[in-house]
């Protein structure tokens, strides 16, 4: 299905074309990456309605990006539970080996890293999502091996290690 | 010993398949309710059961639905709050991820019972497996006639869509929910009208938390003496508690309403860790005052919790021991209702700016006499004073730190340092 397609599917469960704006970034997110202008004036264009509307929702939710997010996004939980099993130790283990800092992406536009509040997982604590998948139960030697099985993912399906042009954004 | 109901599937293999769910008596209640109930009846059996919402608020749920008007012209709608985001809480994630039918089911009763013909249910994004698992189970039940039109051949038809939200707390309150789901940002609305009346398109709308509605099938071939059998008579049944923090046995406990909070920490998920001591215990999500070791002889209940100074909430409960500064935990429970805080009314969103700005220099050892008046102050300000329980709940929860931990933040700012690290 194309993403016209996904999204004109996912608006005939409203009788208001306005609540499938949610749905229909999610859709054009997972298709983009992100959410530029652009795409969100086709998204409007496509549920026909305003433009400012669409706007407000991808501005407003989190799970949004209108900037660009390296290809891993990992979203380490600090919220209490996590930060009582020591999820600061592991964030600053992911800043030291990632050479970047929370918000940050590397350069070769892998991996991103954020801090998020309650994925709603807290008896694995700590854990972090990533893309799709929940990781739980952290500790560094796991977030080493977990790191290692990403990039190889990339290695696997490019045959290289470097998969982005260049840093996200360019 | 007590015997789950809810979580009774949890370990089954392939627990969250319409083949197993039937297997262990599923879809019996749905057929049950059609055949030999109206929907005045289940509304009745469901108050008589005194079953209160587990959300957070415990509101009575059969009174709930009584307050959904009969004739208006307009479609009813039916909204699952499935947006759990309350720090502490997994529960909701984890029945849609294993047992999916069990909430199907008690959607299709509860919408009966009120008169809706759609249903929404409102899933935090990252929740990826919970909407798989869900997506897939409601094409079983559509499949097998559970939903859709003319179910098992009465009058009553339904359709359960799912809404995935995308990463905000505030969802979970119930008229900021629907504003999203309108498609708007997600802000409260001020009440009356309450949704029973003028909720989703501005029409009558109930929502309820997943776990509510997964009580609703075992009431109805139960019955409401059994469910009110189970615990404290004014808040009663099976209760899903989730146990998370500084603990040895972290993870989701299905017992009675009303089991002492020492029992649940001490005895089913194992004490503190080794060599430390209990110091506190969030009871109910971080919007639950926290309790210090001393009161952890409290029931779990909406009511005792309540006559306690906290909530029962979501049940989220967070251990907490003594290497752990009280300080910390409290200036990351506001620094996340700060983040979280929607922008619309001055209270919360001014107010919460300030007290984040006041704890975290408290915190750092840069604390000035008189900050914590000012905290206090602050609190005095929010509380009371918003357009939805954010504000409160986040007043609510440092007050208790302050009120029971008052030496920590005293100790910070007069030697300007933290002593824990």
């Amino acid at each position: 299905m194309t993403m016209r397609e996904k999204i004109e599917e996912a608006a005939s469960r409203y009788p208001d074309q306005r609540s499938a704006i949610m749905p229909a970034l999610l859709i054009a997110q997972r298709e983009h990456g992100h959410l530029p202008g652009p795409v969100l004036e086709e998204v409007a264009d496509i549920l026909g309605v305003e433009r400012i509307w669409v706007y407000e929702l991808a501005t407003f939710y989190t799970l949004f990006h209108t900037e660009p997010v390296g290809i891993f996004h990992l979203q380490l939980c600090d919220n209490v539970s996590c930060m009582l099993c020591r999820s600061e130790d592991l964030l600053r283990h992911l800043e030291e080996v990632l050479g970047i800092k929370k918000g940050g992406t590397t350069p070769d536009g892998l991996f991103t890293l954020s801090t998020v509040e309650c994925l709603g997982a807290c008896e694995m604590a700590p854990v972090m999502q990533v893309g799709d998948d929940y990781h739980g139960d952290l500790d560094i030697a796991r977030i080493d091996a977990l790191l290692d099985r990403l990039r190889a993912t990339v290695r696997q399906a490019t045959g290289a290690d470097l998969v982005a042009p260049g840093p996200p954004g360019e | 010993m007590f015997e789950p109901v809810l979580l009774k599937n949890l370990d089954v293999p392939d627990g969250h398949l319409l083949a197993t769910y039937e297997a262990g008596g599923g879809y019996r209640a749905l057929a049950k309710a059609l055949r030999e109930h109206t929907p005045d009846e289940i509304i009745d059996l469901v108050k008589k059961s005194n079953l209160r919402g587990r959300g957070g608020a415990g509101f009575p749920t059969g009174m709930k639905w009584s307050f959904v008007p009969k004739r208006t012209g307009k479609p009813k709608y039916l909204c699952c709050n499935a947006d759990e985001g309350e720090p502490g809480t997994f529960k909701d994630r984890i029945i849609m991820e294993r047992d999916p039918h069990q909430l199907i089911e008690g959607m299709a009763i509860s919408a009966y019972a009120i008169g809706a013909e759609t249903a929404y249910v409102y899933i935090r994004g990252e929740y990826t497996l919970a909407i798989a698992r869900l997506e897939q189970a409601i094409a079983e039940a559509h499949a097998k006639g559970y939903l859709g039109t003319r179910i098992l051949g009465s009058d009553f038809s339904f359709v359960v869509h799912i809404h995935c939200g995308a990463g905000a707390y505030i969802c979970g309150e119930e008229t900021a929910m629907l504003d999203s789901l309108e498609g708007k940002r997600a802000q409260p609305r001020l009440k009356p009208p309450f949704p029973a009346v003028e909720g989703l398109y501005a029409s009558p709308t109930v929502i309820n938390n997943v776990e509510t509605l997964a009580c609703v099938p075992h009431i109805v071939v139960r019955g409401a003496d059994w469910f009110r059998g189970i615990g404290p008579d004014k808040s009663p049944g099976p209760k899903l508690y989730c146990l998370s923090g500084q603990v040895r046995k972290p993870g989701l406990y299905e017992l009675p309403m009303g089991i002492p909070l020492r029992e649940l920490v001490c005895d089913y998920a194992g004490g503190p860790l080794p060599g430390r001591k209990l110091k506190a215990v969030i009871p109910g999500g971080v919007s639950a005052p926290l309790i210090p070791e001393r009161g952890l002889d409290v029931g779990m209940d909406f009511d005792s919790l309540a006559a306690a100074g906290s909530m029962l909430g979501s049940a989220g409960v967070i251990v907490i021991d003594d290497s752990t500064c009280i300080v910390k935990v409290a200036t990351r429970i506001i620094e996340f209702f700060h983040h979280e805080s929607c922008g619309k009314c001055t209270p919360c969103r001014e107010g919460l700016n300030w007290v984040v700005k006041v704890l975290r220099r408290v915190e750092a050892g840069q604390g000035a006499p008189g900050d914590l008046e000012q905290l206090a102050e602050l609190c005095k300000g929010i509380f009371g004073n918003t357009f939805c329980a954010l504000g409160d709940g986040a007043a609510m929860g440092l007050r208790a730190a302050l009120a029971h931990f008052e030496d920590e933040f005293v100790a910070h700012i007069e030697e300007r340092r933290c002593l824990f690290h």
